[in-house]
């Protein structure tokens, strides 16, 4: 990153310096908590359990999905197909789940077969050096078309109840927060001090440097995508199990979500940078704005421009940053 | 920089095309056919527009992934403008023109002030453009356009599509600027290297906010031809377009970093996209199959073409 650190004064000691690193994180979470009070005091049943828990609970498997592609981008990498496999990957659940295999195979097999499909789109680009945005446009292609050529589109219904795990709750709160605060916990520290984190933000932030300095590159690009198929299996379980029936088409956008959750948490786009609790923190950012039009009684059909106008705002805030103005 | 890897790449891409559209003709007998090639040619001319100066954009190491939005945009604006303004049809054609061209400004402008990697700037306009179609057409779409508009997207010249002479007339004008002008030269500078390329006295921004103001030129006229041939207005019109044009592109050759790509070699792409999405499908594999198969040849070819440039080397 060519971000120039201002020298820092004597005294200002390492709450500056955690402000700075985490800049963007703070900026959300402070939009987040404005959100909140606003609409809060416009219509109190906003801050109500039945709200907040729908607001935390239905974007988890953005969040989810989000943790991976952050790990893909910081890595120096991108991923526009992980919207197709998710939704590939549900439909597997889903057609598992009503042939009458265990809930556990129906959870367990979208996860093992979204590992494999990203360690070989990692494979083709670490070995065969064809662009990660070259291999995963060509894997979006084949995942959407092989989805509805096998599905025709139909609906799969009769999902068992106990297969619906994005609809439990545990002490009250709905499965997926769970699964979205462990995974962005675990995941944020993994990345902060594993050594295999640290090697990942290395081999992003400069390639080279990173093979001179005796890292493993391909390796590590090959495992980066395998968790990024990890947790597209994960957020499949959770997306595919919120309704009663999973749709078995590629939800639209989806990967254009993702992305922008983990960018406007703060993973830079040149890579090196970036933690997932900012993608998380983005992911339920979404979720807010969502249900604070319906509160507001804005026309939900100006959610996207706001969305965009959000997006822009916080790359141009992060750009502002980064002091890479002219 | 080698004219021999260019060739290369384009030949194994034209024999492709050759191959395929020599298995189709065999697998059925209505695909060579001047009935359908002339209609694929008709289907193809929205994605091939927008393609076109992806390819100047993707040469000088950028990226428009808008440009699907923009389509949206300019649709809804020309029908909003023609049916709920009341303003005559080819003024709310000539206006989305220019909003069309004001939307790619702006992309350039944030990519060249702000120093927004373009891969960012135009995913937030994906979504700010899709999310302004969305909330000026309310879920609404317009309809009963009068029949000299259709022309354009239905109509035939000396036999041909109209709008096939308009990308004809596309691929010409792309092709000698790409290829034979100073701007072109330019362009691959910038995109070989942006530095040296700003060094040597060129102008990198306003050939990229041109190029990027092209691409939103071209988004808007591909947005006035879809509507003309579904005679409809709706906001979600040209959804996923982008990926198809950075395909057909990539598949012809322009390498995603860069510096290096021919307009030949993006229609080559195209055709090959449309030929193989018409003759599967008359072939009898379902409609969606073929996506699968422009997907697994989009990454074949570059795997292909980046084993002979190191063999080559």
């Amino acid at each position: 990153m060519t971000s120039v650190a201002a020298p820092s004064r004597p005294g200002t000691g390492r709450a500056v310096r955690a402000a700075k690193s985490h800049g963007q994180e703070i900026v959300i979470l402070i939009v987040l908590v404005v959100l909140f009070i606003a609409v809060g005091a416009h219509s109190p049943r906003f801050l109500s359990g039945n709200n907040l828990t729908s607001i935390f609970s239905g974007k988890a498997y953005i969040a989810v999905a989000a943790i991976g592609m952050s790990l893909v981008i910081i890595a120096g990498q991108i991923d526009v197909s992980v919207g197709a496999l998710i939704g590939v990957l549900a439909t597997i659940a889903g057609s598992l789940a009503t042939h009458g295999f265990p809930i556990w195979v129906a959870w367990t097999v979208p996860v093992v077969v979204g590992i494999m499909v990203d360690a070989f789109v990692g494979v083709l680009v670490a070995y065969a050096r064809i662009p990660s945005i070259v291999v995963t446009l060509g894997m979006l292609s084949i995942l959407r078309g092989g989805l509805i050529s096998v599905t025709s589109g139909a609906w799969i219904s009769n999902l068992p109840p106990a297969f619906l795990l994005a609809q439990s709750r545990w002490f009250g709160v709905p499965v997926p927060v769970y699964f979205m605060v462990v995974l962005t916990i675990v995941m944020a520290a993994w990345m902060n001090y594993s050594a295999t984190g640290r090697s990942i933000y290395a081999v992003g932030g400069n390639g080279e440097a990173a093979r001179a300095a005796g890292l493993r590159v391909e390796p590590t690009i090959v495992f980066v995508f395998a968790v990024n198929g990890l947790f597209a299996g994960i957020a499949a379980d959770l997306f595919g199990t919120q309704l009663q029936v999973i749709q078995s088409t590629v939800p639209p956008n989806l990967e254009l979500t993702v992305i922008t959750a983990a960018v406007i948490g703060g993973v830079s786009i040149l890579g090196g940078t970036g933690t997932v609790i900012g993608s998380t923190l983005a992911a339920i950012l979404f979720g807010t704005i969502e249900s604070a039009f319906v509160f507001v009684g804005i026309s939900a059909y100006w959610r996207g421009a706001v969305i965009g106008l959000l997006i822009l705002a916080t790359v141009l805030a992060d750009m502002a940053r980064r002091r890479r103005f002219l | 920089m080698s004219a021999r890897t260019l060739l290369r790449h384009e030949t194994i891409l034209l024999a492709l095309v050759i191959v395929a559209f020599a298995v189709l003709a065999q697998r059925s007998d209505r695909f060579f056919t001047p009935e359908n090639l002339l209609n694929q040619g008709r289907l193809m001319t929205e994605v091939g527009l927008l393609s076109l100066t992806m390819t100047f954009v993707i040469v000088t190491g950028g990226i428009d992934l808008s440009v699907g939005s923009i389509v949206g945009m300019v649709a809804i604006c020309v029908g909003v403008l023609w049916h709920d303004v009341g303003l005559p049809l080819w003024l709310a054609m000539g206006l989305g023109l220019a909003i069309g061209i004001l939307a790619g400004l702006f992309n350039g402008f944030v990519i060249t002030r702000f120093r927004v990697p373009p891969l960012i700037a135009t995913l937030a306009t994906l979504a700010l453009y899709r999310g302004l179609a969305e909330g000026i057409s309310q879920a609404r779409s317009v309809r009963n356009y009068p029949d000299w508009f259709a022309a354009l997207g239905q109509g035939e010249g000396w036999g041909v599509p109209n709008q096939l002479w308009i990308l004809l007339v596309a691929v010409v004008i792309a092709a000698f600027a790409l290829g034979l002008t100073t701007f072109g030269r330019t362009a691959y500078a910038v995109g070989s290297n942006e530095v040296a390329a700003r060094f040597s006295g060129l102008r990198v921004d306003r050939v990229k906010l041109t190029i990027y103001a092209a691409s939103g030129f071209a988004a808007a006229l591909a947005a006035i031809i879809l509507v003309s041939r579904v005679s409809t207005t709706r906001s979600d019109m040209g959804t996923g377009y982008e990926l198809t044009a950075i395909t057909a592109v990539v598949l012809g050759g322009t390498s995603i970093f860069g510096g290096r790509g021919t307009i030949i070699g993006t229609v080559l792409g195209l055709t090959l996209m449309q030929a193989l999405g018409s003759g599967l499908s008359l072939a009898g594999i379902k409609g969606d199959g073929t996506i699968v198969v422009i997907g697994a040849i989009l990454i074949l070819t570059v795997l292909l073409a980046n084993i002979f440039r190191r063999d080559g080397g």
